[in-house]
This record gives C-alpha cells, sequence and structure tokens, in this order.
C-alpha cells in the first residue's frame, strides 16, 4: 500500500458530527501527525482509518483497495496502537506478543516474538506479566504488538501519553525506523514539542473538521495555534 | 402508502364505531354465548401480531445486510405496533378465557409463544431506548433472532401443551359469524398499515431533520 | 477454513491460558450453578419430597443462569484494555473471533454441567446414568444454542452502558426454545418410565435450532459489531 486517500468522510453520531468534510491524502514514508484539542474527532478518525468505524459518507482507499470492500485484507496492512494499548495484563509479554502473532497469522511466530522483545528492550522482563509492567514499558510492548505483522499503515491514537524522556525516544526511534522501511504512519497528540521534529505533514481537527494541513517543518506552536484559533 | 393513510384512518375509524352494531347482530356461539364476541377483535389483532413480526424482521434484514437506512424506520415502526397488538391480544384473550374456560390465563402454545413474540419486542424497544448510540444495529441483529424463533417458539409450545382452539376454526365458520369477523379484520388491517405508515415516515423524517441540521452546519 | 479454525482456536487457548492462571470464572460459575440449585430446591422441596419433574427444570435454570453470568464475564474481559478491537484488526474473519469465543464458553459450561449433572442426580434420585448418550447430546446440543445466541448478544453489548440487565433480558426471550426442549427432554429421560421417543424429537428439534442459529449467529456477528 503506498497511498491512503480519504475523501469527503464524515461520522455523525445522532446530531453529533463527530467527523465532517475530512479529505487529504498521504504517501508511504510519511508521518502524519492529527493535531487538535480535546474532542476534535482524532480517535474518531483514526478509528475510521481502521476499519473499526464505517464513516456516516465519504470514502477512505488503502492503495487500490476500497474500505467498502474490506475485509481481511486490508486488516493485514494496519497496525494500530490504541489508547488503551490493547493488551492481556493476566499474560506474560512473550504470551501476549506470540497470541497476536498467531492471531494476526505471523509465519515463525517464534522468531518474530523474540526480535520484537528484543526490538522493545524487554527480553528480560518477556516471561513477567504485562500487569507489573509500567506504562512505558507496556507501551513498548504494544507497540511491538501492532507491528508484528509488518503493517504498512500505523496508526497510534496518543502513543506519548504518560511517556518518560527515554521511553519518548524511543519510540520516535522506532517510529521512524519504520518510516524509513517505507510505512505510513498516523498518529494523533496533543504534544506539540515531541511532534515537532518528528512529523512530515500536520493535519489540524477541531470539532470534527480539518482546519489546516501543511507540511512545513519548525513552528509547530505558531501554526498549530494558527490553524485551531 | 402514504396517500392512503388519512382514507384508512378515516375508514377503520367508521367501520370500528359501526362494528358493535354488527358484531351484535352476529349468531352467539353455542357453548360460550356472549363472551365469545371477543373473537372478532382478538382474532385480527392476533394476526396482526404477527404480520408485524414478520415485517419487522425483513426490515431488519434490509437494514443490517442490505444497508438500508430506510429500513430502520420501517423496523421501530412495526416493532411498537407489534407491542400495541400484542397488548390487545393479551389482553382480550385472557378475558375470553376467563369466561370460556375459567381460568385468566393457561400454558398453551398459542397464549405462551404469543406472552414470548410480545416479550420479544418489548426486549427489542428496550435495546434502542437504552443501548446507547448505534443501538440501532444491534438491534436489528437481535431482531433477526426474535423473529427467526417464530415458527420454534410455535413448534416447542405446542408440543408442550394444547388446550387453544385450532387453527381450522375460522375457514369453517358459518357466514353470518363470517361477516362481522372479516369486517373488523378489514378495518384492524387499514388501522395497523395506517399507523405503520404514519409512525414509519416519523422516523424518517426525524432522520431527514437531522440530515438537514447536520448539512446546515457545513454550508 | 482452517484459517477460521485456527484464530479461533488461538483465541481458545488464550482464554484457556487466563482462566487456569486465576481460575476465577470457573470457580464463580461453577459455585453460582450450585447456589442455585440448592435455593431452587430449598423453594421447591415440600416434606422433603420434590414434585416430578422438577430435576430437569433446575437443572436448566442453573445453566442458564450461570451461562449467562459467564458469558458477561468473557466479553468484560475483553473489554478491560480494549482487547476486543485488537480482535476485531486481526487480519481474518471476524466471525473466527465470534468461534473462538463460543467454544471457550462451551468449554467452561461444560466443566459446569459435569459437576451439576451428577448433583441433581444425587439430590433428585434421578436416573442419569440410564441413557448417558441421549443425555449428553441434550445437554450439548441445548447448551450449544444458549451459549450461541448469548455469545452474540454478549459481544453487541459490550459497549452498551445497561449491558449487565441487557443481556438477560435480550437473552431469555430468545432461548426459550432451548429451555423448553431441553427441560421436556431431559424430563422424558429423567422419568419413571423413561420416554426414549419424545427425548429423540427434543434433541432433533434443538439440532435443528442450533444449525439455524448458529449460522446465524455468524452471519450477523460482523455487520453488528461494526460501530
Amino acid at each position: 500500500m503506498n497511498r491512503l486517500t480519504v475523501v469527503d468522510v464524515a461520522r455523525h453520531y445522532g446530531r453529533r458530527k463527530a467527523l465532517s468534510q475530512i479529505s487529504f491524502t498521504c504517501d508511504a514514508g510519511e508521518i502524519v501527525g492529527l493535531l487538535g484539542p480535546n474532542g476534535a474527532g482524532k480517535s474518531t478518525l483514526l478509528n475510521v482509518l481502521a476499519t473499526l468505524v464505517t464513516p456516516s459518507r465519504g470514502s477512505v482507499q488503502y492503495g487500490d483497495r476500497s474500505a467498502s470492500e474490506g475485509g481481511a485484507e486490508i486488516r493485514g496492512v494496519i497496525g494500530m496502537l490504541g489508547h488503551d494499548l490493547f493488551l492481556y495484563p493476566e499474560l506474560t509479554a512473550r504470551e501476549n506478543l506470540t497470541f497476536f502473532a498467531q492471531l494476526y497469522g505471523v509465519t515463525g511466530v517464534a522468531g518474530t516474538v523474540t526480535a520484537a522483545l528484543d526490538q522493545a528492550g524487554l527480553a528480560e522482563r518477556a516471561d513477567d506479566f504485562v500487569s507489573s509492567f509500567s506504562r512505558g514499558m507496556r507501551q513498548r510492548v504494544a507497540l511491538e504488538r501492532a507491528l508484528l505483522h509488518g503493517p504498512r499503515l500505523i496508526l497510534l491514537d496518543e502513543p506519548f501519553t504518560g511517556l518518560d524522556q527515554a521511553s519518548t525516544a524511543a519510540l520516535i526511534a522506532r517510529l521512524q525506523e519504520r518510516q524509513q522501511a517505507g510505512c505510513l504512519i498516523i498518529l494523533a497528540t496533543h504534544d506539540l514539542d515531541v511532534a515537532e521534529g518528528l512529523l512530515s505533514r500536520a493535519i489540524y481537527l477541531k470539532d470534527g473538521r480539518m482546519v489546516g494541513t501543511d507540511t512545513e517543518s519548525g513552528g509547530l506552536a505558531d501554526r498549530y495555534r494558527r490553524a485551531i484559533q | 402508502m402514504r396517500k392512503l393513510t388519512t382514507p384508512f384512518i378515516g375508514l377503520s375509524a367508521g367501520m370500528l364505531l359501526v362494528a358493535p352494531w354488527i358484531i351484535n347482530a352476529a349468531p352467539y356461539e353455542s357453548t360460550m354465548g356472549l363472551v365469545q364476541k371477543v373473537f372478532y377483535f382478538h382474532f385480527p389483532s392476533a394476526i396482526l401480531f404477527l404480520t408485524a413480526s414478520v415485517i419487522c424482521g425483513v426490515h431488519s434484514f434490509r437494514f443490517l445486510f442490505m444497508k438500508r437506512q430506510s429500513a430502520d424506520a420501517w423496523a421501530l415502526s412495526a416493532a411498537e405496533l407489534g407491542l400495541l397488538f400484542g397488548a390487545l391480544t393479551l389482553v382480550t384473550g385472557p378475558l375470553w378465557a376467563r369466561k370460556a374456560w375459567g381460568v385468566w390465563w393457561v400454558w398453551d402454545p398459542r397464549l405462551t409463544s404469543s406472552l414470548l413474540l410480545f416479550l420479544i419486542f418489548a426486549s427489542y424497544l428496550m435495546l434502542r431506548k437504552y443501548g446507547g448510540p448505534g443501538s440501532e444495529r444491534l438491534a436489528a441483529g437481535m431482531a433477526l433472532f426474535g423473529m427467526l424463533n417464530v415458527p420454534f417458539i410455535y413448534v416447542s409450545v405446542n408440543v408442550w401443551r394444547t388446550l387453544h382452539p385450532m387453527t381450522s376454526v375460522v375457514p369453517t365458520l358459518p357466514t353470518d359469524m363470517g361477516i362481522p369477523l372479516w369486517f373488523c379484520f378489514a378495518a384492524f388491517t387499514m388501522l395497523f398499515l395506517a399507523l405503520l405508515t404514519l409512525r414509519a415516515t416519523l422516523e424518517l423524517q426525524r432522520a431527514r431533520v437531522e440530515a438537514l441540521y447536520l448539512a446546515e452546519e457545513e454550508a | 477454513m482452517s484459517e477460521f479454525f485456527r484464530v479461533a482456536w488461538h483465541i481458545v487457548r488464550k482464554d484457556m491460558t487466563v482462566e487456569i492462571r486465576s481460575r476465577e470464572l470457573l470457580f464463580t460459575t461453577l459455585l453460582f450453578a450450585v447456589s442455585v440449585v440448592l435455593v431452587f430446591s430449598f423453594a421447591i422441596v415440600r416434606e422433603g419430597r420434590a414434585p416430578d419433574d422438577v430435576a430437569a427444570g433446575i437443572l436448566w435454570v442453573a445453566i442458564s443462569f450461570a451461562g449467562t453470568l459467564a458469558m458477561g464475564r468473557t466479553f468484560e474481559r475483553e473489554r478491560y484494555n480494549d482487547t476486543l478491537r485488537a480482535l476485531l484488526l486481526a487480519p481474518a474473519d471476524r466471525p473466527a473471533v465470534y468461534a473462538g469465543k463460543l467454544i471457550g464458553l462451551l468449554l467452561l459450561l461444560g466443566l459446569v454441567e459435569i459437576v451439576l449433572v451428577p448433583l441433581v442426580g444425587l439430590l433428585f434420585s434421578a436416573p442419569i446414568f440410564s441413557y448417558p448418550i441421549m443425555l449428553i447430546t441434550l445437554l450439548a446440543a441445548g447448551t450449544i444454542g444458549f451459549a450461541a445466541v448469548g455469545t452474540l448478544f454478549a459481544a453487541m453489548l459490550v459497549r452498551v452502558r445497561s449491558r449487565d440487565t441487557l443481556l438477560p433480558v435480550l437473552l431469555y426471550p430468545i432461548t426459550i426454545p432451548v429451555m423448553i426442549a431441553g427441560v421436556r427432554g431431559t424430563a422424558a429421560l429423567f422419568q419413571a418410565t423413561p420416554d426414549e421417543p419424545m427425548a429423540r424429537f427434543w434433541i432433533g428439534l434443538l439440532i435443528f435450532w442450533d444449525a439455524i442459529f448458529l449460522t446465524l449467529a455468524l452471519w450477523t456477528f460482523e455487520p453488528v459489531m461494526t460501530e
């Protein structure tokens, strides 16, 4: 999948417009930021892109496949890191990763899991229960879980929440590595400082609408303020 | 259908006004006497109750699988009418039973199946009311289960009990009983169709108002 | 096809791993089922004797109450860290997720029934060993029917606020034919002179019901779970 095309996507819940008139295109190798205040629709948009929510209107195109044809093939190229991390606290890190690797049809499960644990820097804690991990450690496992099946479209919802410096740096490094590998990364975040050096494109959302988009670098905070005002 | 609602309501109101005289003119049934005449209201209510369930099921299917948004309004409307006519059936039935069989309620196939179907409608409407956003899809899924269940409810309860008059009674009715029956049946059916259309139209218009409201902000 | 069962199987294994560690669901469901049997027994038994046919009724009531509780709990676990979404994101047929959860629930209920049936046999002197194959088939067919609809409804209600009360409200009216068939069939086998043809009729009806509703559940799982 090389290009994601979103055309006039809207999502209503009764009279509440969670999203309206969202249109943009992005290509592989980009890191796109969805920026906006709380309730702007960032999570909803990510869920629509992940095919978990059907839009009330509009279409999403993944490369040459449209979301409505849908199904397993499209989900095969998508990896998502939700705000709630999607991990089972009663299982160990290794068991979590093994389960999802098996579920997502990864070949060579054991090898992939070991590589993922190394990537997350948690090889020594692999057999500890996830419930005993700190937020940062859980985040790292959760990210690797999302990447197990080698997705080309990576969606992240507020991934920097509650992370310390080291974890943030590690996350950024991982994302940049994926970007080099040709993945398209879309992340929703509040954290403008962190996003500053990371994003290749910014999409500003307010009250469910796109109020701006740019591909500049530097001065993100100002651009954000200008767009959201 | 929409154009017919007013004449239907007018006609059925008129017919129901006249009905008591027509029912009075019908002969008494040999064993049960006066109370049997509840049948003229009870039977159409029961049939329309079942019809409502079929309509609800069909439209739930169209909404869920064929993605026809408008079908949801008809499913909801049919469910509400199913509740109404079900209530009518379940009230007129025991009124009749008390005099004819000496008890208000027996666990025979028809009554039990009707009660169950009534409960299924009630739970459908409860899901729509308390299920929060997105409950229309959930309710549609649940409606499919409910409606597909109707023959099973009937068979299982049937083998379990038997006391209710058999279906074969209706075709063998003498004409002077047949006339008031079909008269009331026609009146009830017109009322049913009119109410169904009105309610569904109300829902569809509400959806249109919301769509307009949403579109207005984008203009 | 094998893809479907592979995914379902992994979900079953995952649930079993979680369950074996805490055994919470098994013990609480089991204890609850036994309590139901005892409470109903106390309510119905008079002067030390139970009315006829009561054993079958109590057994199935206990299974349905315990089952409803277990269903709610298995999906509660998937709600906790929103892992249900991760399951739905898997690049596999979504009904496989349903199948995995259903099989897990059936295993749990099977274990509960292994305890419940002898208990009921003991308390009511019911001849549970006279027609073992038929009894097992009857229990299996009934439990599958009940669990098939229940798993779907529990999944559907996972994001709904009043899910704990809505689940029984939705489930019980629809699974009444299963209850009737289960109770009547079991009663036919527990009678003084067992009525085999009757039991066979109910088993047949149950299998038919199961086939139809299992298919319907597999079909409706995806449309109903996508918002």
